[in-house]
C-alpha cells in the first residue's frame, strides 16, 4: 500500500510535467493538422494514444517493481 | 485550460480524474467506461460528436493496458475477441454514420441523449434482476483453494444462454478458453450490435457486449471482462480512426484522461480475483445508471455544472 502510495506520487509528478509538453508542445500542431489534414491527423491519433499507453504502462511497472524492492 | 480542437475549456485535472475512475471501472467490469466518460465530458460543454469520438481515443489506451494486465491472468479468449472484433467493426461504422446524419440535422445532442437513457437504464435493470436471481439461487459460490474459479460461473439467464448454443447455425466455432462451442452468426450478430452501440453512443459499448458476452454466447464473466478488453482495444480503434476522419476527435483530451486511466486500469484487473461473475455483474448495475442519471441532468439543465 505505501508502494502504491509513492507510486502515485512520483507518478503524478512525471504526469504534470507531460501534461505542459503534450499540450504545448503539440497542441497547435494537433490543431492544424486536425483542420487541414484529417487523415494524417486520425493516423497520428492512433499513435499517440497507443505509444502513450505502452509507454505509460512501461513507467508505472517498473515504477512498481522499483519501489517495491526498496520497501520490502 | 483551453482544448482548440473541441474548443472546450476544461482543467485537466479533473480529465485525469476521470481517466482514473474509469480506468478502475475498466480494469474490472472489462468496459470502456463510456456511460462515464461522454455524459462526464457532455457535463463540460464537449458537444456529443465529439464526446464519442474523442472518449474512443482514451478507451484504445486504457484498453490496451487493461488487456495486457487481463492476458497475464489468463482472462482473455483471443480467438473470440478477433471474430467479434470484424462484427464490431461492420456495427462501429454504421453508429458513427449514424452520428453523421444526426449531426447533419443538428439533432445529435438530444437524440443521443434520449437513447443513451433508455439503453444505460435498461442494461442495469437486467443485470440487476439477474445477478440477484442468481445469488439466490446458488448461495454458495464455486471456490478452489486459495481464491475463485473463473472456469465456473452461474447465471439465472443459463437456460436461454443454452438454447442459443444449441442453434446449429453452420459454421460452429469451438472455443476451447470459454468452454463453449457456437454459431460463427451469433457471435458476429452480438459483436454487430455492440459495435452499432459503440459507434452509436461512444466507448468500445463494453456495457452491451460484456452482458451479451455472458448472457447471450455463454461466456464465464471473468474470460467476457478480459476478452472484451481486447476486442475493445481492436474496435475502439478502428471506431477512434473514423471519427477522426470525420472530425469527431479532440486527441488531446483523451491524452490527459488516459494518464489517469493507466493507474486505475491496474488496480481493477488485481481487483477481479477477488469477486465471483455474479457479484462482478451485480455491482457492475450502478454504473449505466448513473451515466444515465448524467444525461438526464445535461437535459434537464442545458448546460455543464
Amino acid at each position: 500500500m505505501r508502494a502504491f502510495a509513492v507510486e502515485l506520487a512520483v507518478y503524478a509528478v512525471l504526469v504534470t510535467c507531460y501534461f505542459f509538453l503534450v499540450l504545448h508542445l503539440l497542441g497547435e500542431w494537433l490543431y492544424r493538422l486536425e483542420t487541414q489534414h484529417r487523415y494524417i491527423y486520425a493516423g497520428v491519433a492512433i499513435l499517440l494514444i497507443a505509444g502513450q499507453a505502452v509507454v505509460l504502462d512501461a513507467v508505472t511497472t517498473l515504477l512498481f517493481r522499483l519501489l517495491r524492492g526498496r520497501w520490502r | 485550460m483551453f482544448f482548440p480542437i473541441s474548443h472546450a475549456d476544461i482543467n485537466p485535472i479533473y480529465l485525469a480524474i476521470i481517466g482514473f475512475l474509469i480506468g478502475i471501472l475498466g480494469g474490472f467490469f472489462g468496459v470502456g467506461g463510456s456511460f462515464i466518460a461522454g455524459p462526464a465530458l457532455r457535463l463540460m460543454g464537449v458537444d456529443w460528436n465529439y464526446a464519442v469520438g474523442t472518449d474512443l481515443a482514451h478507451i484504445v489506451g486504457k484498453s490496451i493496458v487493461a488487456a495486457k494486465q487481463h492476458r497475464a491472468l489468463g482472462n482473455v479468449d483471443l480467438k473470440l475477441g478477433l471474430i467479434m472484433a470484424l462484427g464490431t467493426i461492420g456495427g462501429a461504422e454504421c453508429g458513427a454514420q449514424l452520428i453523421q446524419a444526426l449531426k447533419r440535422s443538428g439533432h445529435v445532442n438530444t437524440v443521443v441523449s434520449y437513447v443513451a437513457i433508455v439503453v444505460y437504464t435498461g442494461i442495469a435493470a437486467f443485470m440487476l434482476w439477474e445477478s440477484q436471481k442468481t445469488l439466490r439461487t446458488y448461495k454458495s459460490p464455486s471456490k478452489i483453494s486459495g481464491g475463485i474459479d473463473p472456469k465456473k460461473d452461474r447465471s439465472a439467464f443459463g437456460p436461454v444462454t443454452r438454447t442459443i448454443q444449441r442453434l446449429k447455425i453452420w459454421p460452429m466455432i469451438a472455443l476451447p478458453t470459454s468452454g463453449i462451442t457456437i454459431s460463427l452468426w451469433t457471435i458476429v450478430l452480438v459483436a454487430f450490435v455492440g459495435g452499432l452501440f459503440s459507434g452509436f453512443l461512444g466507448g468500445g459499448a463494453g456495457y452491451i457486449r460484456m452482458p451479451s458476452m455472458v448472457y447471450v454466447l455463454g461466456v464465464p464473466t471473468h474470460l467476457a471482462v478480459g476478452t472484451d478488453l481486447f476486442e475493445i482495444v481492436i474496435s475502439a480503434s478502428y471506431g477512434t480512426i473514423t471519427h477522426a476522419i470525420k472530425g469527431n476527435v479532440d486527441i488531446l483530451i483523451a491524452l490527459v484522461m488516459h494518464t489517469g486511466a493507466v493507474i486505475g486500469a491496474q488496480i481493477g484487473v488485481v481487483a477481479t480475483q477477488y469477486f465471483t461473475g455474479p457479484k462482478i455483474r451485480l455491482a457492475f448495475v450502478p454504473l449505466p445508471l448513473i451515466g444515465a442519471a448524467i444525461v438526464i441532468y445535461t437535459l434537464m439543465t442545458g448546460h455543464k455544472l
